[in-house]
């Protein structure tokens, strides 16, 4: 029994040996970057003295987490990465989906086409990129914001070390970087809407707005629940590139820029605490695991084929 | 009146020419919102540096200068460097990600592997949980050796879980079964049935991958911050970005930071730093837009 079983086995790794000789590689490299990195969650229970020493140096139980959440700084971080998250998914909708429906009512469809391209450009360019340009308009001495102020008769402001700026600065950010690759995913599902729910609607008399509301916006529904979810279920990571590298990692602006990510960064980088970095990756992924099964279970209510697992 | 209106939005299934404009004006707004800000850097780039004292970042050059250019040319070798860096990294990162990951998806689309389902799980996995910073660190610095080394910044993005997902539903729905097994029965190897008849039917969805693929590793900057230290392995964007660093430093320098004046370069050149960095994405913008857009409603319902 055992040996046919063998057997049977046998013969079906040779059978599928291209199949699995296909699969290798990917396998490899899934070990190297996502594998063998979830063992590291030992280290958030560690005392990690260097990132010489593999696994640390002894156990401390919770005494990281119990540091991490002692500050302010867990409050801090989970509130802004969850708001501007949030406010992102919000925008997301809105936003892009006004975008799309303007650009299919277009009565010169090479019109909107060119608009489309240009809406897409931001998209293309890295945070490093766009750090830039934010300092273009936000500098202090030559900035065009500063500029205007200083031509109205105003007072110029430091954008880079007043704090109370920079939600909503780094709001129009994510959005000017977003919005046209947004609005072409909407744009697709806006152009297909069936034309014959337009026409009955207009026979009942009802304007275009009328239809928008009622036929455009409703056909819709279906994919912003599932682009929704999804986000939400990326609650708990935010990209560096928008909170590190576009405030340029000032020290002053660190309350009002500071998420999960970027804090497991600098307690990585700046003070060398790797068990506390790790405590606070561990908590992210962790969190992250839970919105994501839960939203997961939702999608599959709404859209079995969108759903991951 | 009303007739006219009538005759204008004939069947009502338009909008009036007067929304039409309104709605081209708000379009144009949003249009130079968009490019302003790179036309603005690209307007720096040949300003004259004591104008810009005067008369801060604008639209139009008040003097033109080319004496931003000028500092370009004279770090020449290292911008070129940087450049070969990023060239480099993009083109094995993209190539060698796709074909892994084309490899991958196709097992998982053939319905008669009964083993799929087993590697499906272990991608999805991947989507779920992962290790974070600190343990990836760990595995590419201590246990691969990968510090100072072009591989960390290739490997970073070998693999994504998401893009084997497009491509096996891909090959799931454009690719027939049929025309697997009949290459199968006329005894033609997995290879071989893979690369003669998968591929070529899924170019669209892999072209449009590799794309994304591409342009994630030409932005990358964070790879370089975690992994490089060297100079002469600095990719573009890392480039910039430890420009940019210098001069946050110098703004904290009363904080006790120690930056070398003579390393920093002047305004204006680092928006020509800026310029030459964006330069390729937007030469090649208009060949690749297409891929792209296609690529976002490939994975609009599966992102």
């Amino acid at each position: 029994m055992n040996g046919h079983k063998k057997s049977s086995l046998k013969y079906e790794f040779k059978k599928n040996i291209a199949l699995f000789m296909m699969l290798l590689p990917g396998l490899i490299i899934m070990l190297v970057n996502n594998y063998l990195p979830m063992f590291g969650i030992v280290f958030a229970f560690r005392k990690m003295d260097n990132y010489r020493s593999l696994f640390g140096t002894a156990w401390v139980g919770l005494k990281n987490f119990e540091y991490l959440f002692s500050s302010n700084n867990a409050w801090i971080i989970t509130k802004n990465t969850i708001g501007y998250n949030i406010v992102f998914i919000i925008i997301g909708i809105v936003l892009p989906i006004t975008m799309a429906i303007g650009l299919n009512e277009l009565r010169n469809k090479r019109v909107s086409k060119i608009y489309q391209s240009l809406f897409f450009i931001p998209y293309f360019l890295s945070w490093v990129v766009i750090s830039y340009l934010a300092m273009g308009m936000l500098s202090k001495e030559y900035g065009v914001i500063n500029r205007l102020i200083l031509h109205f008769n105003g007072e110029a402001i430091n954008w880079y070390t007043s704090p109370k700026y920079w939600p909503c600065i780094l709001i129009l950010v994510n959005t000017w970087k977003w919005t046209g690759y947004d609005t072409i995913v909407y744009l697709a599902s806006v152009v297909g809407v069936n034309k014959e729910l337009f026409e009955a609607a207009a026979v009942d008399g009802a304007s275009r707005l009328q239809q928008i509301w009622y036929v455009t916006i409703p056909s819709l529904v279906p994919l912003i629940i599932v682009l929704v979810l999804i986000r939400l279920g990326r609650m708990f990571y935010t990209d560096m590139g928008l909170f590190y590298s576009v405030p340029r990692n000032m020290g002053p602006l660190i309350n009002a820029t500071n998420t999960i990510d970027t804090y497991v960064y600098r307690a990585f980088v700046n003070t060398g605490d790797l068990g506390l970095a790790s405590a606070a990756g561990f908590y992210q992924a962790i969190l992250g695991l839970v919105v994501l099964l839960a939203f997961n279970a939702i999608v599959r209510k709404y859209d079995k084929a969108s759903a991951i697992i | 009146m009303k007739k006219e209106r009538k005759l204008e939005n004939e069947s009502g299934m338009q909008i009036s020419k007067t929304s039409n404009c309104v709605l081209n004006v708000i379009f144009i707004l949003i249009t130079v919102s968009c490019i302003y800000p790179i036309l603005l850097v690209f307007a720096v780039s040949f300003t004259d540096e004591t104008s810009l004292t005067f008369n801060g970042y604008s639209l139009i050059p008040k003097e033109f200068s080319l004496s931003a250019y000028t500092y370009i040319l004279k770090n020449m070798s290292t911008i070129t460097n940087a450049y070969g860096v990023s060239i480099f990294v993009t083109v094995i990162g993209s190539i060698l990600g796709l074909t892994i990951m084309a490899m991958y998806a196709y097992p998982l689309a053939r319905e008669d592997f009964k083993y799929r389902g087993i590697f499906n799980i272990i991608i999805v996995i991947t989507m779920l949980f992962s290790g974070g910073l600190v343990p990836t660190y760990m595995v590419y610095v201590n246990v691969l050796k990968l510090k100072n080394n072009l591989a960390a910044l290739i490997l970073m993005y070998l693999f994504s879980a998401f893009y084997v997902m497009i491509i096996r539903t891909f090959y799931k729905t454009n690719v027939p079964r049929s025309l697997i097994e009949a290459a199968q029965i006329d005894g033609a190897h997995e290879f071989k049935v893979f690369f003669k008849i998968v591929v070529p039917l899924a170019k669209p969805a892999l072209a449009t991958i590799m794309m994304f693929s591409m342009l994630v590793y030409w932005n990358d900057w964070y790879g370089p911050l975690l992994y490089v230290e060297k100079e002469s392995l600095y990719n573009l964007q890392y480039l910039m970005y430890t420009v940019q660093a210098k001069i946050a430093n110098l703004a904290m320098i009363t904080k006790g930071g120690h930056v070398n004046l003579q390393e920093i370069p002047s305004e204006t050149a680092r928006m020509a730093l800026a310029i030459v960095a964006i330069g390729p994405i937007i030469l090649a913008y208009p060949f690749f837009q297409r891929y792209f857009e296609r690529g976002i409603t490939l994975g609009a319902t599966k992102e």
